[in-house]
């Protein structure tokens, strides 16, 4: 079966220093994916390489049944593509309501004379209702985004990428300043989204990880050092003692 | 729509009407058309300030709503006035020279016709040949046409150079900085084709309407600058609503953000810079009539600067912010410089508002900048109870 994303034997140099070291990794269509590692592991700079914010030195990376390169495109494009991200710190519009937010996320054109001359549709805010249900947003849809809580925050950024329906989602520490309930809930939402779409996360909780029950890729050094079952990477040797020896050290 | 449209913003409206109560109150005050009250001069001055209001607009539009800090608008005003006043100083001239050559015996050749109006156009420069760029001087119908795409292209190419390689914040302000200070330095120079330091003069005088007095001449053009920032007004009220607006303001709060979900930022950028310059043009071709003259030291790089400081006290990302800002300061700045402020004696020394003047905008602007972030504007916030 082929592919939603290959990158393949990707390196990328920051001032010498080796963030991604011939990374080769691949997504299929649906599924649910945990990338783990220490910090400087090269997650984020390996979605920065696929969004196309970090062009890399050499490699491949190959997307969709077109088999396309992503690496000439720029972060526009490749959104458009059908890769959607979710960053590490919340990154919302604060000035504008969660419903602006959310519009604005939503599939729709993009070009600016569409933007401009763009009227509401009753599909559209049909839809918008049915994401900010999803992610529990419903009340809140007049507020500003900038009074909701931090764990309200990522899931409005959680719903964004929902809105922009991309195939492959990228989503970096969604859990991370939530309460357990609030943990729960973002983990039924992401594997519910996996079923029609390739869900990538990154997260350092290995609990949150735990719950997501998918494979696991564990990243050292900018490349793949394993790759499997949560408890098949955490009694690999290896891995005990780069990554969670350290952390108990 | 509109209806719609009036009825979800009604900043949009009260603005339209305050403008229109304005502009009713100056016609029954002036000399034309009213009781006489306000003279002519202070009638142009109105007019002015008015073309300054819809600039400032622009400014608002693409520094508080899109976060670029362009200090460079002004150029695109001058350029408006410059692009007017090729066609009212050649259109009055050449009206001149033909009543002068009227009763020669022998009628003089279009080429002797030309000569003269060169003449008398550039003999200040010491050239009387005619500038490859005025070339369509002579057609009223072109030179409004240059009004809006002289500055349309200029901003166009400037902005996609810019935006292309990804130059934001202080160093796009830098660069917008440069752009006006080089065509202000063109501009200086004799062999420019624009007289050089002499500008153009002589804009008041309205080709064709010769035996239209002054008071009626200022009434026209206060109206047609009422009209046309409230024109601007609405236009960029309606740009910067719904889901551009949306965007816009994306940008200019997490402009990467925006990209990620797949808008091509720089695209917004570059519309958004180029019709806030042309609109920037439309005021200055409305200003520099009243003004009567327009010379290249109105474009030089503190011009625009003044325009983003009008912005930042009338309160930036609201437009009336932009308006308010723009009437008041400008206002006041010619209160102040035009010796109507009494000068204060402290006894050894003497504040002279002439130059104090810079001095006490200066402060306010610091201050607001420091105390008020969101300027006078942000007075309404306190009015109009927010709907939460």
């Amino acid at each position: 079966m082929s592919m939603l994303l290959e990158v393949d034997g990707v390196s990328v140099t920051f001032d010498g220093f080796r963030a991604i070291n011939n990374l080769s990794i691949n997504f299929a269509k649906a599924e649910l994916r945990a990338i783990i590692g220490p910090n400087g592991a090269g997650k984020t700079t390996f979605m920065d390489i696929v969004t196309g914010k970090t062009k890399p030195d050499e490699g491949k990376v190959i997307w969709g049944d077109r088999n396309v390169s992503l690496l000439g495109m720029s972060e526009s494009q490749i959104a458009r593509e059908g890769i959607g991200r979710k960053f590490q710190k919340p990154t919302v519009f604060e000035a504008q309501t969660v419903r602006q937010n959310l519009a604005m996320a939503l599939k729709t054109k993009r070009g600016p004379f569409a933007v401009l001359t763009h009227r509401k549709t009753v599909e559209n805010g049909t839809r918008i209702e049915e994401v900010a249900e999803q992610v529990g947003l419903t009340e809140q849809l007049t507020r500003t985004a900038g009074e909701l809580s931090h764990g309200q925050k990522q899931w409005l950024e959680i719903g964004m990428l929902l809105a922009q329906d991309p195939r492959l989602m990228l989503v970096d520490e969604p859990a991370a300043g939530m309460t357990p309930e609030e943990r729960e809930k973002t983990t039924d939402i992401l594997r519910e989204a996996a079923k029609t779409r390739a869900v990538v996360v990154v997260e350092h909780d290995m609990e949150f990880v735990r719950r997501l029950e998918c494979k696991v890729t564990v990243l050292h050094e900018g490349s793949v050092l394993a790759e499997g079952s949560l408890d098949q990477v955490t009694s690999n040797q290896t891995v005990i003692d780069v990554y969670l020896g350290r952390g108990h050290a | 729509m509109k209806k719609t449209f009036i009825g979800q913003n009604p900043s949009v409206m009260w603005f339209l009407l305050a403008l229109a109560v304005f502009t009713l109150a100056v016609t029954l005050l002036s000399e034309a058309t009213g009781i006489g009250i306000i003279s002519t001069s202070f009638v142009k001055t109105l007019g002015k300030t008015l073309c300054l209001c819809l600039v400032a607009v622009a400014m608002d539009v693409v520094w508080g709503y899109c976060g670029i800090l362009s200090l460079g608008h002004f150029a695109f005003f001058g350029i408006g006035g410059y692009a007017i006043g090729m066609w009212l100083m050649y259109a009055r001239t050449e009206s001149i020279v033909l009543e002068s050559l009227v009763g020669q015996p022998i009628p003089p050749t279009p080429q002797e016709i030309s000569d003269a109006i060169g003449n008398q156009i550039f003999g200040v420069v010491g050239s009387s040949e005619f500038p490859a760029i005025w070339a369509f001087a002579d057609s009223l119908v072109l030179q409004l046409l240059m009004i809006v795409l002289v500055p349309g292209l200029l901003a166009l190419i400037f902005g996609w150079l810019a935006f292309r390689s990804r130059v934001t914040g202080v160093y796009l302000s830098i660069l917008t900085q440069a752009m006006t200070l080089a065509l202000a330095l063109y501009l200086f120079q004799n062999d420019s084709g624009l007289r050089g330091n002499n500008g153009l003069s002589g804009l008041q005088n309205i080709p064709g309407f010769e035996n239209t007095s002054q008071a009626w001449v200022s009434v026209i053009f206060f109206w047609a600058s009422a009209l046309a920032l409230a024109a601007g007004y609405l236009f960029f009220a309606w740009v910067v609503s719904g889901k551009m607006g949306s965007v816009v303001k994306g940008i200019r709060d997490n402009e990467a953000r925006v990209r990620f979900l797949g808008y091509h930022v720089e695209s917004y950028k570059l519309f958004i810079f180029t019709i806030t310059a042309i609109v920037a043009a439309i005021a200055g071709a409305l200003y520099y009539p009243q003004a009567g003259i327009i010379n290249p030291g109105e474009i030089t790089p503190i011009a625009s600067i003044y325009l983003a400081v009008w912005v930042a006290i009338g309160g930036r990302g609201r437009l009336y912010g932009a308006v308010i800002g723009a009437a008041f300061v400008s206002l006041l700045s010619s209160w102040f410089t035009g010796g109507g402020a009494p000068d204060i004696p402290l006894g050894f020394y003497t504040i002279q508002w002439t130059d104090w003047w810079l001095v006490l905008l200066g402060v306010s602007f610091v201050a607001v900048t420091l105390f008020f972030p969101k300027g006078i504007g942000g007075l309404f916030d306190y009015l109009v109870r927010k709907p939460s």
